[in-house]
């Protein structure tokens, strides 16, 4: 069975060399380094053996069919899901976490397929929620909300993703997708400094937001923080990715160099063609 | 990929453009709605106070005594509808505050009763008389949150079994009768006024109605209620204690159902087992009524003020327009309705 082929890592695909992208992309170290990690849900083998590492400033896109174990993956770095087995370090520490707020408090954001906003709060609330500024003081310590600083701040953070939002203050609910998009992608890159995670981040978005959301991710990655991108647009993944990770029946099959392969080479890969086809 | 389309090329295909808010997008009729929807209740509190003023035989309605009957009145609804928004904000319901204000003004009163018996001092009394009502109120309420969390079952049934059983729980004290023996404190809060227009029962409504709004909207905690209401999956992302937070706002419905209790008994000069019974709808109806989703995670205290000072205001107009009292009950169920319906008028305009 062509799913129980175990290509580790970088052994299947193109890019075997790391370290050579342009832009800064895959310098140094990995930040976040996945070894060995499966997962099942009862009978169902989601994930099989999967390695998986991010190097400071990458693009990496995630790609698959659906069910191909891209959400469980994402899911078990942002600490939402614990593995069976396998093991995911980060700047070179083993790590464990038991919950998403733990990945977070590491700096591991994660941009989720369904936002998770909260509609009927304001923007900067959404941006600053579990994690709120409280004035200095004593009025501080009883929890209050140093709101001027929040809304500030939030404004700052949402010019970076250069999609207009009228007002900081504006309930998230009442704007438009593309708008509701930038909050969660400026929520993230304002809290996300080890890896932000995007589970199809331009979904829900137009031709221009999505081109837009494309140069921020790129902006963040200059930065050197790494992006791990799962997505079905891909034109878009060829286009802005370093690194293209394919997962097949929940193993990585290939890691491609999107600048030295074609887009049908990827989607083989995806549908299964190239790993039963034998050009390895 | 061209680079750039003009916002207006890409706009048709895609109904998530990232142009202008919808709302500066929308018809002006349909903006008007939306405006209004956030000020209709002051107006029909105005338009109440205005008409009833020039309806009532000599304008009853503007004179102390009226106003006095309809501050009055107000003071336990008030109490019990602060804690019932916080917990509707959280997309809850607590059915049980009406319950709790009879049973723990009844056990403070029966407490006081058997201290003043064995001889303690009346301030003494006292302090132990509001701690009892305010600590049993709270413990109740967190029960109801602990097993509404821990157990997951829908608020409106735990908290409906709560009313069963604690709303029977004042008649199996002191013999179900009026507890009567109260220190003369409780009775100088009844009476004590601020030139005779602000009573203190009432001061302390409005005191702590500015104290929880002040946490609702300006703290943590109060932003955060908010959220769980408004999504609660997306709380728990953002790493809130939902759990933890129920229970509190539950606790704090509690808590100001015994102050209730206290404020109630203070009224009368007695505890009366019969005290707060139904008194919950009339706390729901305010706060729905103040423009608050049954959803959860829309709104505000003094929306639940206006409301619950409408309830109060129909109360004493009706009988001064020599309408039948019971008139009022049926007013307050057409304006719950009109509130909702405006509610989810507005919800399905922001929605397009």
């Amino acid at each position: 069975m062509a799913g129980l082929a175990r290509p580790s890592g970088a052994s299947a695909g193109a890019g075997d060399d790391l370290g050579t992208g342009p832009g800064g992309g895959g310098e140094g170290a990995p930040v976040i380094a996945v070894q060995g990690v499966s997962k099942h849900f009862g009978s169902v083998q989601a994930l099989r053996g999967v390695d998986l590492e991010l190097y400071p400033g990458e693009i990496v896109g995630l790609v698959g069919d659906n069910g191909a174990g891209k959400s469980t993956l994402v899911n078990i770095i942002s600490g939402g899901l614990q593995p069976n087995s396998g093991q995911i370090s980060v700047d070179g520490e083993r790590v464990a976490f038991s919950s998403a707020l733990e990945a977070r408090r590491l700096g591991i954001e994660t941009v989720y397929q369904d936002l998770a906003l909260a509609p009927d709060l304001s923007v900067w609330a959404n941006i600053f929620l579990g994690r709120e500024t409280t004035v200095r003081g004593i009025l501080g310590r009883l929890g209050w909300l140093d709101r001027r600083s929040m809304a500030i701040a939030a404004e700052k953070d949402l010019a970076r993703t250069r999609i207009r939002i009228g007002s900081v203050n504006a309930a998230a609910g009442r704007l438009s997708g593309g708008q509701r998009q930038a909050i969660a992608v400026g929520r993230a890159v304002a809290w996300g400094s080890k890896v932000i995670l995007m589970d199809e981040p331009t979904a829900a978005l137009g031709v221009e937001q999505q081109e837009r959301v494309g140069e921020l991710v790129a902006s963040v990655a200059a930065d050197g923080v790494p992006v791990l991108l799962v997505s079905h647009n891909l034109p878009q993944v060829h286009k802005i990715c370093d690194r293209v990770v394919v997962l097949f029946q929940g193993a990585v099959v290939a890691n491609l160099r999107p600048r030295e392969c074609s887009m049908d080479e990827i989607v083989s890969w995806i549908t299964g063609a190239a790993v039963s086809g034998g050009r390895l | 990929m061209a680079a750039r389309l003009p916002s207006a090329l890409s706009a048709p295909g895609t109904s998530t453009s990232a142009g202008p808010a919808p709302a500066a997008e929308r018809a002006g009729y349909l903006r008007i709605v939306d405006r209004v929807g956030d000020f209709w209740i002051v107006g029909v509190a105005a338009l109440l106070v205005i008409v009833g003023g020039i309806l009532t035989p000599g304008q009853e309605l503007f004179t102390k005594g009226a106003w006095n009957s309809i501050s009055g009145f107000s003071v336990e609804y008030l109490l019990l509808a602060i804690g019932q928004t916080f917990v509707i904000l959280t997309g809850g319901i607590d059915l049980s505050d009406g319950a709790i204000l009879g049973f723990s003004g009844m056990v403070s009163g029966a407490t006081m009763q058997a201290m003043l018996n064995s001889h303690a001092s009346g301030l003494l009394t006292t302090v132990v008389g509001f701690a009892v009502a305010l600590g049993l109120g709270a413990l109740i309420g967190f029960l109801n949150g602990f097993v509404i969390v821990k157990l997951r079952l829908p608020p409106f049934i735990v908290t409906l079994g709560v009313l069963t059983a604690v709303g029977a729980a004042p008649s199996l004290i002191n013999g179900g009768t009026e507890v009567d023996t109260l220190p003369p404190q409780i009775g100088a809060i009844g009476t004590g006024s601020l030139g005779g227009w602000i009573y203190t029962t009432f001061l302390i409504a409005l005191v702590a109605t500015v104290v929880f709004g002040l946490i609702l909207h300006r703290t943590r905690f109060g932003l955060r209620t908010f959220a769980i209401g408004s999504n609660g999956l997306s709380a728990r992302r953002a790493g809130i204690n939902v759990d933890r937070h129920l229970m509190c706002v539950y606790a704090i419905s509690g808590f100001l159902a015994g102050l209730a209790g206290m404020m109630v008994m203070a009224n009368f000069n007695v505890a009366n087992p019969l005290s707060g019974a139904n008194d919950e709808l009339d706390a729901i109806a305010a706060v729905v009524i103040g423009g608050a989703s049954l959803f959860g995670g829309r709104g505000n205290m003094l929306g639940t003020f206006i409301g619950t000072m409408i309830i109060s205001l129909l109360v004493t107009l009706l009988p001064l327009l020599n309408i039948n009292g019971s008139w009022t009950e049926v007013v307050t169920g057409f304006i719950i309705v009109a509130a909702v319906a405006l509610d989810q008028v507005r919800l399905r305009l922001a929605e397009r």
